[in-house]
C-alpha cells in the first residue's frame, strides 16, 4: 500500500487518516469548505469501518463541547471546522486550550465574512491565533495526511497535551484529487499508541476539571500554558523524524526551497509555497538570486529556526493572507518583524497582503513581489504593506 | 490542598489546571468576602428561625439552646438575615470593629 501512489481527494485522504489513527470520537457541524472532511467520517462510522462516536451537533460551538467532554473522558478526539465556524468555536478553543485536552482539529481554511465568502484565505486562523493550540500549516494532499496523523501523536504525548490545529487550504487542497501514497494500517499503530491520558473524568476517581482560577492563581496558570506550548517545540521535531525514518517523507518548522546563494527570499505559508517554487524556478532561470522559506509551524513560533535561515540574506517578502485592519497589515509579516528585531543584522522585510477570499495568486504576481521588493532598496519610508493583484 | 493558593508556582500547578483531590471545596473558607457580619442580641430573639431560613448561603446554624448564629467561615455578611429578622434582633457590624 505505502508503495503505490493513489489519486484521492485530500478531503478523504484526512478523513482516512483520522480512521487510521482510530478516533474514538468525532463532533462536527458541515460547513463549506470542511463538508467532505465530516461527510466522509460520518460514513466511515455507519458503515462500521470506525470504531467512533460521531456526534451531529447542531453548531460548532457545540462541536468543541462535545469534543472537550469526550477528550476530559480520555477519548481520542477529532474535530473539523472552517471560518465562520471556527468563529463560533471561538470561546471553547481557549477552553480546551487552558485544559490542556489535546482533541486534534482539521481547519479547512476560509475567508470570514462578510462579504460573504466561501473561498479560501487565513483570516479564520488569523483571527484565533492566540488560542493557545499547536498550529500546523500543510502545503500538499500528502501533506495533510501525515500531519492529521501526526497531529494526534503530537498531541497526546505527555510532554505536550495540547490541542492542535491542521490547517489546510479550502478548496485549494480540500477539493482537489491529489496523488499520494497512504500508509499501512500496522505502521499507524505502531506509531501511533492508544491515548493513555494523564488525567480522565471517571467515576472511581473523581477529578475537578476546568475549575475557577482566583487572581492568585490565574497569572502562573496563564504563564505555565505558554511554557508548555512553547515546550511542544522539541517533541513536534521528534514526531515528525520518526514519522520521516517511517516513511520517508520528512517534515520540519521551516521549509527552504533553492536558499543555496539566494539573496531575497520569498516566505509563504500554506499551500501557495507550491505556487511560489513554481515561481522561484522561473527567476532562477533568468538568474535572479531568489530563494523560498515555507513556514509549517505557526504556533509555537519557531523563532531560531527563521532567525537561522535568514542570515546573509537581503531581502525578505513576506506574503499573508490575511490583514490585521488598521494595524500593521500581514499578521505572519509582523511575527517575523518581531522574531528580527533583536537581530544585530536583518534583511529588509517587505509585508504584502495577496490571495484573499479565494483570489488567486499566480506565479506571475510571486516575481511581481519579488521585484517590488528589489526596487524598495535605498527607499527609505515604506507603507505598512502592499496589495498584491488588487484592481485600483 | 496542600498548602495555600498564593504559595504555588506556575511549576507547581498541576496540567491543566486539574483538582485531583475530590470534595476540597470544604476546606476553602469563603466567609473572609465579607466586610460586614451579623451580630445577634439574644435579648430581643425569639428563635423564630426566620434568618436561618432565608439565609441564601445556609450559613446560619441553631445553637443546643435555640439560638440561630451565622458560622463567620460561610457568612458572606450580605445581611439579608438582618433585613429579614422580625425583632430586628440582628445587627450588621462593620468587619473591622
Amino acid at each position: 500500500m505505502k508503495d503505490k501512489r493513489i489519486g484521492m481527494e485530500v478531503s478523504i485522504a484526512l478523513s482516512e487518516a483520522v480512521r487510521m489513527a482510530n478516533a474514538d470520537c468525532i463532533a462536527a457541524y458541515p460547513i463549506t469548505p470542511q463538508t467532505h472532511i465530516v461527510e466522509h467520517l460520518a460514513e466511515l462510522v455507519a458503515d462500521g469501518k470506525l470504531d467512533a462516536e460521531f456526534v451531529p451537533v447542531e453548531s460548532e460551538h457545540s462541536a468543541l463541547s462535545v469534543c472537550a467532554g469526550t477528550s476530559a473522558t480520555g477519548a481520542r478526539t477529532f474535530t473539523a471546522t472552517s471560518s465562520q465556524g471556527l468563529a463560533l468555536m471561538h470561546e471553547i478553543l481557549f477552553i480546551v486550550a487552558g485544559m490542556r485536552l489535546p482533541i486534534v482539529m482539521a481547519l479547512a481554511n476560509r475567508a470570514l465574512s462578510a462579504p460573504l465568502s466561501i473561498w479560501n484565505d487565513h483570516s479564520d486562523t488569523m483571527a484565533s491565533r492566540d488560542c493557545g493550540w499547536i498550529q500546523i500549516f500543510t502545503e500538499s494532499g500528502q501533506d495533510t495526511f501525515d500531519q492529521t496523523i501526526c497531529a494526534f501523536r503530537i498531541a497526546e504525548d505527555h510532554r505536550v497535551l495540547m490541542p492542535t490545529i491542521v490547517n489546510l487550504d479550502g478548496f485549494t487542497l480540500s477539493h482537489v484529487v491529489e496523488p499520494l501514497f497512504l500508509v499501512d494500517q500496522e505502521l499507524v499503530d505502531k506509531f501511533l499508541p492508544l491515548y493513555k491520558p494523564l488525567y480522565a473524568l471517571h467515576p472511581d476517581k473523581p477529578i475537578t476539571m476546568g475549575a475557577f482560577g482566583m487572581p492568585e492563581m490565574y497569572s502562573e496558570a496563564k504563564k505555565a500554558q505558554d511554557i508548555a506550548l512553547r515546550g511542544s517545540y522539541p517533541v513536534i521535531l521528534e514526531v515528525w523524524k520518526q514519522w520521516g525514518d517511517l516513511t520517508g517523507r520528512h517534515y520540519h518548522p521551516l521549509e527552504t526551497y533553492r536558499m543555496e546563494g539566494a539573496k531575497i527570499v520569498l516566505f509563504t505559508m500554506g499551500s501557495f509555497g507550491e505556487i511560489a517554487m513554481e515561481a522561484v524556478d522561473r527567476m532562477r532561470e533568468k538568474g535572479v538570486p531568489v530563494g523560498l522559506l515555507k513556514l509549517r509551524l505557526w504556533r509555537p513560533f519557531p523563532f531560531e529556526d527563521i532567525r537561522q535561515a535568514v542570515q546573509g540574506l537581503e531581502t525578505l517578502a513576506v506574503l499573508d493572507r490575511a490583514i490585521s485592519f488598521g494595524g500593521v497589515g500581514g499578521p505572519v509579516c509582523s511575527e517575523i518583524k518581531a522574531a528580527l528585531y533583536q537581530q544585530p543584522k536583518r534583511p529588509r522585510i517587505v509585508s504584502f497582503v495577496a490571495g484573499l477570499g479565494g483570489r488567486d495568486v499566480p506565479p506571475e504576481q510571486f516575481v511581481e513581489m519579488v521585484e517590488q521588493a528589489m526596487k524598495m532598496k535605498g527607499k527609505k519610508k515604506t507603507e505598512e504593506f502592499t496589495t498584491i493583484g488588487i484592481r485600483g | 490542598m496542600a498548602k495555600p493558593i498564593d504559595q504555588y508556582t506556575w511549576k507547581d500547578i498541576p496540567i491543566g489546571c486539574v483538582v485531583t483531590e475530590a470534595g476540597n471545596a470544604h476546606e476553602y473558607k469563603t466567609g473572609d468576602w465579607k466586610s460586614q457580619r451579623p451580630v445577634v442580641d439574644k435579648d430581643k430573639c425569639i428563635k423564630c428561625g426566620v434568618c436561618w431560613v432565608f439565609c441564601p448561603d445556609a450559613a446560619i446554624y441553631r445553637t443546643d439552646d435555640g439560638y440561630y448564629l451565622a458560622n463567620l467561615d460561610y457568612c458572606k455578611g450580605c445581611g439579608i438575615c438582618a433585613r429579614e429578622c422580625w425583632t430586628g434582633c440582628i445587627k450588621m457590624v462593620e468587619e473591622e470593629k
